[in-house]
């Protein structure tokens, strides 16, 4: 008896094992080319960030390729997939760390023969991936990760690019804001988790509110552990200091836990809540945020984008698909797809042709696009990195119904350091050069 | 030197691999050189299983050796990869001299628990360092070896595996021997009755205090490897799911084999790979089936497949 079990569990591990290895290398050679545009499209599938970003950006990534394989956007893409060709995505998970993200890159790259990579939410991967993106010479966009470093750090990259705009701008805009709304406010306080993107956030906003807003102090800074979860020590430490506003770089279920334990405990009532990444839940606040509070979404993106042709037409379909609105994650993907087509597109090929990555890079690089969000102008860093407005807005909820009032956009050069100017330096000189509509 | 069959076979394995890596494809040399690095830390951490201690913690030697490895490039002009990896190697040593005198006093949950503390530690030193990047860490570039700098792309990805598969090799044959000689026979003693061999006039104490910091080299050549590979180093490397993943190949390899590990992480990467391809929404399950049904069906590892077929043949 003990020997049938010896033998049996033998065969099934081994068995195991070798499917495992064969199908390694049956796959490896069957992907071959099919005349498709492939894209590989990484965002987080598990995980915390999942829920808030990596979810929405995936159902807009599949409704957007599904339109676009049947030609249904409106124009200028209404052409078939990618320069006619039909478009396969191949969806995968962004969750696991940086070490891991590089091997799946070159896995997409090399195993699965992707034509281009959109994708990464955490400025982690976003940083890892982009010296391998150069020496795979593969065309990449990076959709959403907000760090400053990207372009500053590979100021010579061919292959990466990002269509989405990095942290600086989220909390120099939300100073100008604030400097806009309240030019009153004296005592600031903020809330942030501690990891590179609660730092960093911090870091720019208290510089830029030095410059915009000078009469204004920093009365209390918490730096809570991220996916902490419980801030009510956090909470009674700002309200003793009875700040006027506290700005928070939270997201996904950190930042809605923050905003339900601030709003119960009566922080939000005495202080004005600025949520840099606060649309995200905008569907899910209902009332248990209060009207008032000051969110952005990082961008022109979900509820602040504008009113276009083809954002009426995305949300529409998005729409019919989830029942939901899009989010901004969910526009800055389809931002990054339509900034994909436009470079394929603009590259001047014969029809069906599949574009390389040098005719991609040459068809995106210091182009400007229509997107979803407006004109997106790839305008910074050697004409890698989007340049656009971006636009805050307070919390409304009534009769059931969220929405944003009182929104107030900034225009790019309002926003954005010059070329070659780092964010630090531009807000530390009193930022040069800022033209303000 | 007289080698025996194991070291033997060790040597082909990994010429075959060297050779191999010249017609393979870039994803599956990255993966293999990814596997096996990592297969060096879980080495550090089977050589205190098998003295009965389980580090729940091998992700901070395997994060100070991609950290020295990044920031001797960065900051210190030490471009020279054996150097950098040495240096890894020297100032693991130094850390492990130091904790070991503290952790080597615990036994079991304690000391799994105490060296998850210390990596957990370093992990928070360096998110709450914004000029090594914090969270985001940094990238590794420009290292040459012996002043030759492989020029990019594939050449250097074939230099790193050549690399790992020689440094796999030299590791694999020291663990070997240690565990042959009699001082690696003691470690299994101890893990089985402490207090005899205390009778018998050793100390266990600095058995174990000696395989702690030899591990602890070995677990840091694994992450300067890593970083020389992937070209960026962040904290995760020092996350406690890191550690996680080092025990799970431990326990899916075993500890009968020097060979087990290496065997381990390849299966453990492939598995993985594409788990991630083929169902991207539940991978995770996959992996955890994977550990689920070697834990019932082979509690000794996937070692234990080849030990038995031996045992069979003998009979």
């Amino acid at each position: 008896m003990k020997n049938n079990k010896t033998t049996f569990s033998k065969y099934l591990v081994s068995g195991v094992a070798a499917l495992a290895l064969t199908a390694g290398l049956a796959s490896g050679a069957s992907a071959a080319e099919n005349g498709k545009f492939r894209i590989g499209i990484v965002t987080f599938l598990s995980g915390p960030a999942a829920g808030p970003f990596g979810v929405p950006s995936a159902n807009a990534a599949k409704v957007l390729v599904e339109a676009l394989n049947k030609g249904e956007l409106p124009a200028p893409y209404n052409k078939i997939g990618i320069n006619g060709a039909e478009i396969e995505a191949v969806i995968i998970d962004e969750a696991g760390g940086a070490t891991k993200q590089v091997e799946e890159y070159r896995n997409l790259v090399q195993r699965q023969k992707v034509d281009a990579v959109i994708g990464y939410v955490s400025s982690g991967d976003c940083l890892a991936v982009a010296p391998v993106a150069e020496e795979l010479k593969t065309f990449t966009i990076a959709y959403d990760c907000g760090t400053s470093r990207l372009f500053v750090e590979n100021s010579d990259a061919k292959y990466m690019f990002r269509t989405g705009l990095d942290a600086s701008v989220d909390n120099i805009g939300a100073v100008r804001y604030l400097a806009a709304t309240r030019p009153d406010v004296t005592r600031l306080s903020g809330i942030q988790q501690n990891y590179s993107w609660g730092q960093d956030s911090w870091a720019d906003f208290t510089a830029a509110a030095a410059k915009l807003l000078p009469e204004s102090e920093i009365v209390e800074e918490q730096f809570p552990k991220i996916y902490q979860g419980q801030y009510g020590a956090e909470i009674s430490a700002l309200s003793v200091k009875r700040p006027e506003i506290v700005h928070s770089s939270f997201w996904g279920g950190d930042m809605e836990a923050l905003v339900l334990q601030a709003n119960a405990r009566g922080l939000l009532e005495d202080a004005t809540g600025l949520l840099t990444c606060g649309e995200a839940s905008l569907a899910t606040y209902k009332d248990q945020a209060p009207n008032g509070m000051i969110i952005g979404a990082r961008g022109p993106f979900g509820a602040f984008a504008p009113e276009n042709e083809l954002n009426t037409w995305f949300k529409g379909v998005y729409n019919a698909a989830y029942d939901l609105d899009p989010v901004y994650p969910a526009t800055k993907m389809a931002q990054a797809i339509l900034g994909l087509k436009f470079a394929a597109e603009n590259a001047g090929l014969a029809d069906k042709e599949i574009p390389t990555a040098d005719q991609l890079a040459a068809g995106l690089k210091g182009a400007s696009f229509p997107s979803v969000s407006g004109t997106v102008e790839m305008a910074r860093g050697n004409g890698h990195q989007a340049m656009q407005g971006i636009s805050y807005g307070e919390y409304h909820y009534e009769d059931g119904k969220a929405s944003i009032v009182n929104s107030v956009s900034f225009s790019g050069e309002c926003v954005t350091p010059p070329e070659g100017v780092s964010a630090a330096d531009w807000i530390a000189q009193g930022f040069p050069g800022a033209q303000c509509n | 030197m007289r080698f025996d069959k194991t070291e033997i076979s060790l040597a082909a394995v990994a010429i075959a691999l060297v050779l191999f890596g010249f017609v393979s494809p870039g994803w599956l040399i990255f993966l293999l050189t990814i596997a096996f690095a990592k297969a060096l830390v879980v080495q550090g951490v089977v050589m205190q299983m098998r003295s009965g201690l389980v580090s729940f913690g091998q992700g901070l030697f395997y994060c100070i050796g991609g950290y020295t490895v990044g920031m001797g490039g960065q900051f210190f002009g030490i471009h020279d990869a054996i150097a950098a990896l040495s240096l890894g190697m020297l100032v693991a040593i130094a850390v492990a001299m130091v904790l070991g005198l503290l952790l080597t006093r615990y036994r079991d949950i304690f000391f799994a628990m105490l060296s998850l503390a210390f990596s957990m530690i370093l992990f928070g030193i360096l998110v709450k360092s914004p000029e090594l990047g914090s969270t985001d860490g940094f990238n590794v570039h420009n290292w040459t070896i012996f002043g030759w700098a492989p020029d990019g792309g594939e050449s250097s990805q074939h230099t790193v595996f050549t690399l790992t598969i020689l440094a796999g090799l030299v590791i694999a044959v020291l663990i070997h021997r240690y565990t042959k000689a009699g001082i690696g026979v003691i470690c299994e003693a101890v893990r089985e009755n402490e207090v005899r061999v205390e009778y018998l006039g050793l100390s266990p104490r600095w058995l174990l205090y000696g395989n702690y910091v030899s591990a602890a080299a070995v677990s840091a050549l694994g992450g300067g490897l890593t970083a020389l590979a992937t070209g960026h180093v962040d904290p995760e490397m020092a996350y406690w799911t890191t550690s996680g993943e080092f025990i799970f190949i431990a326990l899916l390899g075993g500890l009968g084999h020097v060979a087990a590990p290496f065997i381990a992480a390849v299966v453990f990467s492939v598995v993985r790979t594409y788990a991630i391809e083929l169902v991207p929404h539940t991978w995770q399950m996959i992996l955890g089936f994977t550990l689920l049904g070697v834990i019932v069906f082979l509690p000794k590892g996937l070692w234990s497949l080849v030990s038995r077929k031996k045992a069979g043949e003998r009979a």
